[in-house]
Formats: C-alpha cells, structure tokens, sequence
C-alpha cells in the first residue's frame, strides 16, 4: 500500500472508529459501575445517536 | 480490494442480509416495546409494591411462599425470584406440577415484607406476552429459538461483509457526505452507508449477545449434565424428595455459605435448574458486573444444609453477562432510550438496503433488455 492509499485509509476509517471506540466505551461503563458509569455510558453511545441526527437534519460531519 | 474479492464480498453482503431481513425486521419492531417492558406494565397496572418504611424487614419466605400457594390450590412452586429492580416484590412460579414445562408456569408477585399478593400476571395473554413470544421464539419453542439464532448469525454476516465494503466504497466520499440532489438510490446508498457504519458497533454486540440468548436452554442443559451431575452425584440413587423442608432455613443456609453475596432466586426440586433433592438457592453478587455471576448453593430441600456451592461454568457466564448486553436495562432510562433509537436506526439500515437491492434488481433487468434489444 502507498503512503498516498493509506492516508485515504485512514481518513476514511477516523469517524468511524472514533464512534465505534465511543460506543463500546458506552457497552460496557454501565455493566461496570453505577453513577459516573451510567454517565459515561450514555455520553458514549449518545455519540453515534449525535452523529445520525445531525446528519439526517442536514448538516455534514 | 481486487474486483474478485470486492464482487465476493458483495455478494455475502447481499445474500445474508437478504435472508435475514423480514426476520431482523421484526426482532427490532417487537424489541423496541420490550426495551421498556418494565415500563409498560407499570403504567398496565401492575404495580410494584406500596410504599413503607425504608428497611422494613423481609416476613418469613415460608410464609410468602404458602400465600402465593393458596392462590392456586393444587399447585406447586417450581421457582421463587427476588425482583433485581424491586427488592421488596418476590415473583412465585407456580405450576400443575414440579416438572411442569415453562409454558405451565403462572406468577404470583408477593410483598417479601407483608406476604400481601401484589400482582397475579395473566399467562399467556396481552401485548407484551405477544411481543415476547414473536421476538423470543416465533411461539415455535426451541427450534424457533435456534432459527431466530441463525437469523443473528446471518445478521452478523450482514454487518461484517458490509464494513468491508464500506472502505471501498467510501474511498473518495468524506465521512458524512449524503448526496441529495443525485438520485434518490444515491441518497440511500448513502445513509445506509452511513447509518451502517454508525451503529456498527451497538448492532454487532446487540446481534451477537442475541445469537448467545438463543442457547440459554442448551446453556443450561449443558450445566445440568456437567457441574450440576458431579454436585449431587452422592444422591443419584435416592427417589425425589417426598415432603419439602422449609425453604426460608434454605436461603439462610446459602446466604451464611456465600457472604457477601444476595440470593436471586431458588429453584425447587426437580426444576429444570435443580435436582430432584435440593432447593438450589442460586446467589449473585452486588455489583453491577458481579451481580451478573452467578453461585447455586445446593441445599438439602429436606435437612437444610449446604450440600454442595459451586460458581457457574464460564459458558454460563457468558450468558448471563450477555443478557444486560442485549436487553439494554443495566444504565437507566436514558441507556433505554439510546437503545431505542439506535433500534430504530437500525431498521433504516434494513429497510434502505433492502429498497437498494430490489432498485439494483431492476436496474440490471432493465440493462439486460435493453442489451437484448
């Protein structure tokens, strides 16, 4: 792979990895503890949830 | 990607999601309703106990256990449940018989502190009983269990073939981009993308702890056959129990045997998670993930003692720990509603493939004659 093709790889992956991160971060606070936890996890799975509704609102990124 | 392997792919992504659809499509729509099942059958009237002094003590379980008896003369209990949301309610399963099938099963919800009946849950009948019923097992028992179970695979299938395409496909396109003003199958192409991408995560783990649940019964099969088999093997040759002790001494034998730990419920003798002598008084702990593992202390359901304490095998674990994973109930109201809308999103993701695949369909028909002509 090229340094040129995998630049593009790696943008292409930023967003959706960055999301995936955060929503198993939100799985799995909530089993390990309660309080903060719960925050944590709402705040981690609330990201893709974010994402969606400003998109589909119009907005891009 | 070669154009091989992105043509194989893409056919693994179009025929396991095109499978899987219709029945994908229904597992969200009767899900959503059960994500807020407690919910639901608050606002019904099923009502949780009345209010009363905090720390008002727990009457006797032998107690608890002969109302619940009196409401169904004849019948036995196979199961005692303490609510995990409502530690004051106790759920009684009651049956024709100690070996009676699950589906002869009929709840009695009693207040652990005045024996008062609180509830007495219809069987087999309402709404959510019909949610339950279509997203469990399609009402075809254990083969409707492991078919919808193979749906999850195919499911599985689905999401992984699609983030392989999704490199290729996205490869020019930033994150985000809908094209609107093109046509209308590029604005779907695009949102599906999207919205595919986006919820992968929660769709994989909520598809993959549901493949899981669908093996509970062989989960537990398994566990009698193998650490439930050693445990009472010095009883193998004894007929069942004839007269049951009581159980209150049973739990409080447990509870000495585990600190530290909280009952959640017992199984009767000859129950499908008991033997044919012993309350088995199964114990979790108190945190949020230790309250997920679970410890069965066998007790002599006719001198009381601890016969025997051993944790659950992993593959019992594994499922138990799998279960708050798919239900969403383990990080309040608003994990609810985040699992909702993410259920939600992921239905879109079904539904925009499937409008893409039939669009595609007629597309190449169209090209076909076109070409014949």
């Amino acid at each position: 792979m090229s340094a040129a093709q995998s630049r593009k790889a790696g943008s292409t992956w930023a967003a959706p990895g960055l999301l995936a991160l955060a929503s198993l971060i939100g799985l799995l606070a909530a089993l390990l503890g309660d309080g903060a936890w719960d925050v944590l996890s709402w705040l981690g799975l609330g990201a893709p949830v974010v994402v969606i509704a400003r998109i589909w609102g119009g907005r891009r990124g | 990607m070669s154009a091989t392997s992105l043509r194989r792919w893409s056919w693994v992504h179009t025929w396991s999601s095109l499978v899987c659809t219709a029945f994908l499509l229904l597992l969200c729509l009767t899900g959503l309703p059960l994500i807020f099942h407690h919910e639901i059958e608050d606002l019904t009237g099923h009502g949780g106990p009345p209010p009363m002094a905090a720390g008002t003590p727990h009457t006797d379980l032998d107690r608890v256990v002969a109302t619940g008896l009196a409401r169904r003369p004849g019948e036995v209990v196979q199961y005692l449940i303490w609510d995990r949301d409502e530690p004051d309610s106790i759920w009684l399963s009651l049956a024709p018989s100690r070996t009676a099938p699950v589906s002869e099963l009929h709840g009695v919800v009693v207040d652990a502190r005045t024996a008062q009946v609180l509830d007495e849950p219809g069987k087999g009948e309402g709404f959510m009983f019909w949610m339950f019923r279509l997203h469990v097992d399609l009402f075809a028992g254990l083969p409707g269990k492991l078919f919808l179970g193979a749906m999850g695979l195919l499911f599985v299938a689905a999401i992984v073939s699609g983030v392989v395409l999704y490199g290729p496909f996205m490869r020019k396109l930033e994150f985000g981009t809908v094209r609107r003003d093109r046509s209308r199958r590029l604005r779907w192409l695009d949102l599906h993308n999207l919205l595919g991408v986006v919820t992968l995560t929660w769709a994989l783990v909520v598809g993959g702890t549901g493949v899981i649940n669908t093996l509970a019964d062989l989960v537990i099969e398994a566990w009698r056959r193998d650490q439930l088999a050693e445990m009472v093997a010095p009883y193998r040759a004894l007929p069942p129990v004839a007269t049951l002790g009581s159980v209150e001494r049973a739990v409080a034998a447990a509870r000495a045997a585990a600190p530290g730990m909280t009952p959640y419920f017992v199984a009767y003798p000859e129950t499908s998670f008991s033997s044919a002598h012993h309350y088995a008084v199964f114990m979790r702990g108190v945190t949020p993930l230790t309250s997920r593992l679970l410890t069965p202390a066998l007790v002599d359901a006719a001198t009381g003692e601890v016969t025997a304490m051993r944790s659950m095998p992993w593959y019992a674990t594994a499922l138990f720990v799998s279960q708050p994973l798919h239900f969403g109930d383990y990080g309040g109201m608003p994990l609810k509603i985040l699992w909702a809308l993410l259920d939600l999103a992921t239905m879109i993701v079904l539904g925009s493939g499937l409008y893409l695949f039939v669009v595609r369909r007629r597309a190449g028909r169209r090209a076909a004659i076109a070409a014949a002509e």
